[in-house]
């Protein structure tokens, strides 16, 4: 595979295009809400009406995942909702003027328009299953670019200054870690790709590799020549099947165009990619506990340092970085590193991928620059909650923390939102409305984080289940002013003491709920 | 200086924490002349008195006698001392809490158990009723001063009765004052 | 080899490059707690007993794996690590059901020690008073989960020392259990070669020698490292 191949492979396949696409969201939500019946029913529609001037093309999320199954139709820019199997002839006919009966979504309304797609741009798009269509939206340039153009110090200055900082949740600046990786000495290196994506409502990851897995492969070459690895791993969780699904297929069709295995685009650079699946802890996530999965061992975290980019997988140097991350990659190659740090704020860049669920209208998956504030998100891009009014927007998941509505104009960046008591966390963002009672949302998370407490150390394993019974006896009115000062007292040991990021921020959602609506822990202690 | 008014009190334990109070042997005369006892299973008193100044508990808080007992202590009771293991944390008492409610542990015992003829214990006013879980003394009210041991040996006893009857803080530490077992 | 000089409660210590903190705390006679550390096997900084301050860094680290830098400053003994160790250990006490009074180990058990050390007279927490197993099939020894910590010192030195990974832990958080072979019974599980060394690392009653009545269970743990030593300098 050359240069020119990968362009004649774009041009053949946008050749093909008829001028009428229809889009049907083939992804995980809309595929539980029947999008492949949607698309057959579609496909013999055009084939009953013996049009050859439209294809249906199966796509990845377009984002409004709760009015799914979506259908699109380019490029008039017709969104359909809720579209029924039944729906498909009417869609057809109203290409000629008829009325459709499914019903018609607004694609100006700011869900869309306040978006800024990078990570997300081909999905919905593209075809996922094809790596032809990868390629005809430009896909596999970036990498051809860089083997044959730039030097692997040149990759890590460029993503270094394009300012990308880790999308699984610490934001860990991304330059600086493929550095360290590049420096450290090593029989051989790995690059890993952490899709374990466990918190609980989360599912960007999952979506990115369903909807455009080819760019995340891509992205970790790059990242591949850069810090010197010829072994790849995607750690994905087996409650992932499409996801797994896509990416074998993505894997190996990449394989048969040359642009993994032995010498890519003869460049001298050998690259492989293998997938291993997990078996669905959250704390397999943990990257020390990820790798140690992928050996064949109890994926338990162990104390960092040694990093993983000195001593990781088989204790040679291993480079981490969460499936976003490396679908950003791609993008900064192609337009390089000031047009990355134009977009966002002022210590974040870029745009980060949210999945927005809770009370609220329009749920489902966005991207958005960062710094634009946590309301325009939840009542523009939202469209409020239904019901009542917003009482508190939950980020980061298990590990982050409620933010009251009176701050909904925080910006969505990583210190803004660690300074209200939160964290930016994977992605998940969930709404609240004032009928929720946040003492039970504290529970739900601290359940959720003792149920998944590996148990490897005490103050984790033990406090968690603790925190977990001292809230019950709270919400029972059993607890007295006294055993909240301890619940507390807890929290910020179980915080400090805890050997891996799950217990260290397992007590958030307790603490900024206390910090936030501590009326309500009150209201229900005695004495 | 004024004489302590003091009290032992037996809930559910072994009666092995007030064997270890009488090891107190000669010391016990010595004591006597700083304390009265005021309540205590070794003295005939039916009632527990108004304004004991010390109280030492043995026991678990098992029954519902136990809890009635622990709650009038604790009202008339200025230095409430968890006396012995089963006091500070339900120890054997509590050997009883992970199989589950008393219903189904006194049937086992009791009826599926017995040699002969076996039924459930049941003389109302005779017997107390079981709690649904054994609880330490603390979980049911504020404890002041905790002395573990199963049994806490005699010298541990008299250390800690020297400081009350010194007054000023009391503070147990090391091997000889909180080991527990 | 090099030497590093740092500071440990204001005590100017010197030490060997590549040392632990706990190593060099404790060639100096400085008391640092520790549970799942064990002379002889590999460490895994699980208890979080041995938390130590470092000025300069916002994370407490575990002694028993962070390497000594020249001109630390470290400090072992803040009223914050005193109350955290306290807290640490309750609930190890709160979670499984330690009745020491009939215990093996009563007298001769490192978590008792450590209680005595943190100055723990009671348990703030509820107890959780969870059922457990006890294991007794195995001719020589038993196993009390109600005892167990997790400490997983047994794990280790059966895998390290003796070769056999006999042990190994299953389960999650609260419901982990350390397990012999594929969760057979230990008297079921073929690698085990019965050579006690589990029972001489155990801090705990959980692993005793069957027969040992109350307070009974004495060991001495040095003779793990002396093994390993005794292999590793081949005397
Ligand atoms: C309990 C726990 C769970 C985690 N789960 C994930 C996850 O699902 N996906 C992920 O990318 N990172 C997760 N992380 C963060 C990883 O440890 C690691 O920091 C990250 O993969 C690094 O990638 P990045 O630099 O690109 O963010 C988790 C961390 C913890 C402590
Ligand atoms: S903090 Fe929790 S998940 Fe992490 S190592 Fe400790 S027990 Fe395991
Ligand atoms: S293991 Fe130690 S702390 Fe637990 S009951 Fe036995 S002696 Fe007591
Ligand atoms: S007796 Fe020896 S071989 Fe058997 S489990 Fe214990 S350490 Fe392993
Ligand atoms: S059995 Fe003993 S050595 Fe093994 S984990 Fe439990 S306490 Fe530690
Ligand atoms: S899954 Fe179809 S729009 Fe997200
Ligand atoms: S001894 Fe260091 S963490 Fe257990």
């Amino acid at each position: 595979m050359d240069l020119s191949e990968l362009l004649a492979i774009a041009e053949h396949e946008n050749a093909m295009r008829r001028p009428i696409c229809i889009r049907c969201c083939t992804a995980l939500g809309c595929q539980s809400a029947g999008a492949l019946s949607v698309k057959q029913r579609l496909e013999e529609a055009v084939a009953e009406v013996d049009r050859t001037d439209i294809e249906v093309l199966g796509v990845g999320c377009m984002g409004l995942c709760g009015h799914g199954p979506l259908v699109r139709v380019d490029p008039v820019g017709i969104l359909y909702e809720h579209v029924r199997a039944a729906d498909a002839p009417s869609i057809i006919a109203a290409l000629d003027g008829g009325e459709a009966t499914a019903p018609q979504g607004d694609l100006q309304h700011p869900f869309f328009t306040l978006q800024k797609r990078i990570v997300l741009e081909n999905s919905g798009i593209i075809d996922p299953e094809r790596i032809e269509s990868y390629i005809a939206a430009g896909g596999y340039q970036a990498l051809y670019h860089v083997l044959h153009e730039m030097t692997p110090a040149e990759v890590i200055d460029v993503v270094t200054r394009s300012g990308l900082r880790g999308r699984g949740g610490a934001g860990y600046p991304t330059g600086l870690k493929w550095a360290t990786v590049a420096k450290s000495h090593g029989d051989r290196k790995y690059v890993v790709c952490n899709a374990d994506e466990g918190d609980p409502g989360a599912f960007m990851d999952r979506s990115i590799i369903e909807s455009d897995p080819h760019k995340v492969l891509e992205g970790m070459a790059i990242a591949a020549y850069a810090v010197g690895a010829d072994q790849g791993y995607v750690y994905v969780r087996a409650e992932y099947p499409l996801a797994i699904q896509r990416l074998q297929r993505a894997i190996a069709q990449a394989r048969r165009f040359g642009l993994l295995g032995a010498q890519i685009f003869d460049a001298g650079f050998t690259f492989r990619i293998d997938i291993r699946v997990g078996a669905g802890a959250f704390v397999c996530g943990e990257e020390t506990a990820l790798m140690a999965s992928i050996e064949g061992r109890r994926g338990t975290p162990r104390p960092r340092p040694p990093y993983p980019a000195e001593s990781g997988l088989w204790g040679r140097p291993t480079l981490v970085n969460n499936v976003e991350t490396f679908a950003n990659i791609p993008p900064i190659i192609r337009n390089g590193a000031e047009w990355f740090a134009s977009i966002g704020a002022e210590t974040s860049k870029g745009t980060k991928v949210f999945a927005l669920t809770g009370k609220i209208r329009h749920t489902g998956l966005i991207e958005v620059p960062m710094g634009v504030t946590l309301r325009q998100i939840v009542e523009d891009m939202g469209g409020g909650v239904p019901e009542g009014r917003v009482k508190a927007v939950q980020t980061g998941g298990p590990s982050g923390g409620c933010i009251p509505a009176a701050l909904l104009d925080t910006p969505v960046d990583y210190e803004s939102l660690q300074r209200v008591g939160s964290i930016m966390g994977s992605g998940g963002m969930v709404v609240m409305d004032d009928s929720t009672n946040m003492v039970d949302v504290a529970r739900f998370y601290m359940e959720f984080c003792k149920d998944e407490s590996c148990g490897k150390c005490i103050p984790c394993r033990a406090g968690t289940a603790q925190m977990l019974h001292m809230l019950d006896l709270i919400r029972s009115g059993q607890a007295t002013a006294a055993d909240l000062a301890r619940l507390e007292q807890l929290c910020m040991m179980v915080k400090e003491t805890s050997l891996c990021g799950l217990g260290q921020s397992a007590p958030n959602p307790v603490l900024s709920t206390m910090k936030y609506f501590r009326e309500e822990y009150e209201a229900l202690v005695r004495g | 200086m004024e004489r302590l008014r003091l009290a032992t009190i037996w809930l559910g334990g072994c009666s092995g924490c007030h064997m270890s109070f009488l090891d107190l042997d000669e010391w016990l005369f010595e004591l006597a002349q700083h304390i009265d006892l005021v309540y205590s299973p070794l003295a005939d008193v039916k009632e527990y008195p108004e304004h004991v100044d010390v109280a030492l508990v043995e026991g678990a808080v098992a029954n519902e006698d136990n809890l009635h007992l622990i709650r009038q202590v604790r009202e008339r009771t200025r230095l409430l001392v968890a006396f012995g293991d089963c006091a500070v944390t339900g120890n054997v008492t509590a050997l009883r809490n992970p199989l589950g409610a008393p219903e189904a542990l006194l049937h086992t015992i009791y009826v599926e158990r017995a040699e002969i003829a076996g039924r459930m214990p049941h003389a109302p006013g005779i017997v107390p009723r079981l709690l649904d879980k054994v609880y330490p003394v603390h979980k049911i009210v504020p404890v002041d001063v905790y002395l573990p041991g199963c049994p806490p040996p005699a010298p541990r006893i008299r250390a800690l009765l020297e400081q009350i009857i010194a007054g000023g803080d009391i503070r147990l530490t090391g091997r000889d004052m909180i080991k527990f077992g | 080899m090099a030497a590093r000089t740092f500071t440990i409660n204001d005590q100017l210590i010197s030490a060997r490059e590549g040392e632990t903190i706990l190593q060099a705390a404790r060639e100096h006679g400085i008391f640092i707690p520790t549970l799942c550390y064990l002379d002889g096997v590999s460490a895994v900084g699980a208890c979080r007993l041995c938390l130590v301050e470092i000025e300069g860094s916002r994370m407490l680290r575990p002694a028993c794996v962070t390497p000594v830098v020249e001109e630390m400053v470290v400090r072992t003994d803040t009223e914050r690590l005193r109350e955290y160790r306290r807290m640490i250990i309750e609930l190890l006490f709160a979670e499984r059901n330690h009745i020491c009074a009939v215990c093996v180990a009563n007298g001769h058990c490192e978590l008792q020690d450590l209680a005595i050390a943190v100055g723990m007279d009671h348990v703030r927490f509820d107890y959780a008073f969870p059922r457990c197993d006890v294991d007794i099939s195995h001719p020589l020894f038993g196993i009390d989960h109600n005892r167990c910590v997790l400490c997983t010192r047994c794990v280790r030195v059966c895998d390290e020392v003796e070769g056999v990974h006999t042990w190994d832990v299953a389960g999650r958080g609260a419901d982990a259990r350390v397990i012999t072979d594929m969760r057979q019974p230990w008297g079921e599980a073929r690698t085990c070669t019965s050579c006690g060394k589990c029972v001489l690392a155990c801090p705990t009653g959980a692993i005793f020698r069957r027969g040992a009545t109350v307070g009974e269970m004495e060991r001495d743990r040095n003779k793990i490292a002396y093994i390993v030593a005794a292999r590793e300098q081949r005397w």
